[in-house]
């Protein structure tokens, strides 16, 4: 070991791995930060996204955590491994499609690889005893350890004392008196604590971090499975499921509808990669069409956009239709009426 | 107008990412030699200021025009991180 220890916490932004970092700076350990980014990550994505989220200050939570403690933090782009994460998860899946057993394990496997490659000593997380219905419980903190093969090399300060001493207890590099026996689902202990160390500004507290615990999320991605011959996906699919109106009036096609002028500048980068729509009489959105389509699908989906652009209640709207090969396209549509959009083609 | 070593356009990428890709871009860099980044998320400007505050290194203007953010960043000492995970 190094003279003076040094480990990694997982720094997600929350207040618990922001909790963990300070209690085993205290002790005197050189602690670095490390941040995955899956794809998934709420963080920044919508909020950069949509017209509205922009008036509101940003910032990268993880990031401003890392400063607040004056740590360094490694932001890790594993948007390719994760894949095999997500669509092949030992444990299975939570609620939605959140694998977070699965992701613990890999998210720490990887923390343990870093710490390997960048002679550090340990690796902390702001995990609690029973807060998380898969990846937090008595019985599955044992299998991240296990799976991830950091073993004793992966300390929880927060919720130490009610887990066996890990090695860098045992060694004397962490004061296992020092450490906390945080236990269940109560913020309070959290909130105490940050109260001592005079945090007074921090994430929400056991905030979503990640869109697979999302439901409305997880019916998009499985729709976009469901639909495709593979489950493989790239980041702009998951991107793009994050945005805009997403309608399945036919098996083979999907439309994805811009809400508003922020969502609308967003997709206006895909336009290359999809046949696109636009209300020519009047303000409209942007829309995408993901799939193979005939003539009357366009029609089709030529309706359902001047639906939902100004020119609703109007007679005749003119939609206009740009192809790949970028030829345009005129067409006079009447606007479905509210009741005609069905709501089994909401994704 | 000062010298650019490096370019990285992160036009239509969302933070993180821009993020990702001048950490990744600086981890092979010199200190003293200068990224460009162009970025069109406004995350950037929080965001990329912050990380290179918290390594170490310096943004030594940040512009907007047109949608565009561009930032010149100045790597320093020998603060570049290792990264070795990508």
């Amino acid at each position: 070991m190094s003279t003076q220890a040094k480990a990694v916490s997982l720094v997600s932004g929350g207040l618990d791995s922001m909790l963990a970092t300070r209690a085993i700076m205290d002790q005197g350990i050189h602690v670095e930060g490390i941040n995955f980014f899956t794809g998934f990550c709420v963080e920044g994505h919508t909020h950069a996204i949509r017209q509205e989220d922009r008036q509101k200050p940003k910032r990268n939570n993880a990031l401003w955590v890392a400063e607040q403690l004056g740590i360094k933090l490694h932001i890790v782009d594993v948007i390719e491994e994760y894949k095999d994460v997500l669509l092949n998860p030992r444990h299975g899946y939570g609620q939605n499609m959140n694998p977070c057993l699965d992701c613990k394990g890999f998210m720490v496997r990887k923390a343990y690889e870093w710490i390997q490659q960048n002679d550090f000593d340990f690796i902390i997380t702001g995990e609690v005893l029973g807060q998380r219905p898969m990846s937090q419980r008595k019985d599955t903190m044992p299998v991240v350890q296990r799976e991830s093969g950091a073993g004793d090399l992966l300390l929880r300060p927060l919720c130490a004392k009610h887990l066996p001493p890990t090695l860098p207890e045992r060694e004397g590099w962490v004061e296992r008196d020092k450490l906390f026996a945080f236990n269940g689902r109560s913020r309070k202990p959290q909130m105490a604590l940050a109260q001592e160390y005079g945090f007074t500004d921090y994430a929400t507290p056991a905030g979503g971090c990640c869109f697979l615990t999302d439901k409305a999320y997880s019916e998009k991605l499985v729709d976009m499975w469901q639909h495709r011959s593979s489950r493989d996906y790239q980041l702009d699919d998951i991107m793009l499921l994050k945005v805009g109106r997403h309608l399945r009036p036919r098996p083979h096609f999907k439309m994805i509808i811009s809400r508003e002028e922020g969502e609308g500048k967003f997709l206006e980068g895909y336009r290359k990669q999809f046949l696109h729509l636009r209300t020519h009489s009047h303000a409209g959105p942007l829309v995408l069409i993901d799939g193979e389509v005939s003539d009357d699908d366009i029609h089709l989906a030529a309706r359902i956009a001047a639906r939902y652009g100004q020119g609703r209640d109007a007679e005749q709207v003119e939609i206009e239709v740009i192809a790949l090969d970028e030829q345009h396209q005129m067409l006079q549509v009447r606007p479905f009426g509210q009741d005609e959009i069905s709501p089994k083609w909401r994704v | 107008m000062a010298r650019i070593d490096r370019e990285l356009d992160a036009r239509r990428l969302l933070c993180p990412l821009p993020v990702i890709r001048a950490q990744d871009a600086i981890a092979d860099m010199r200190s003293g030699e200068r990224l460009r980044v162009v970025a069109t998320d406004p995350g950037v400007k929080n965001d990329i200021p912050a990380w290179c505050r918290i390594n170490g290194h310096k943004v030594e203007s940040m512009d907007e025009r047109d949608d565009e953010i561009v930032l010149i960043i100045e790597v320093e000492g020998f603060g570049a991180p290792a990264f070795t995970d990508h």
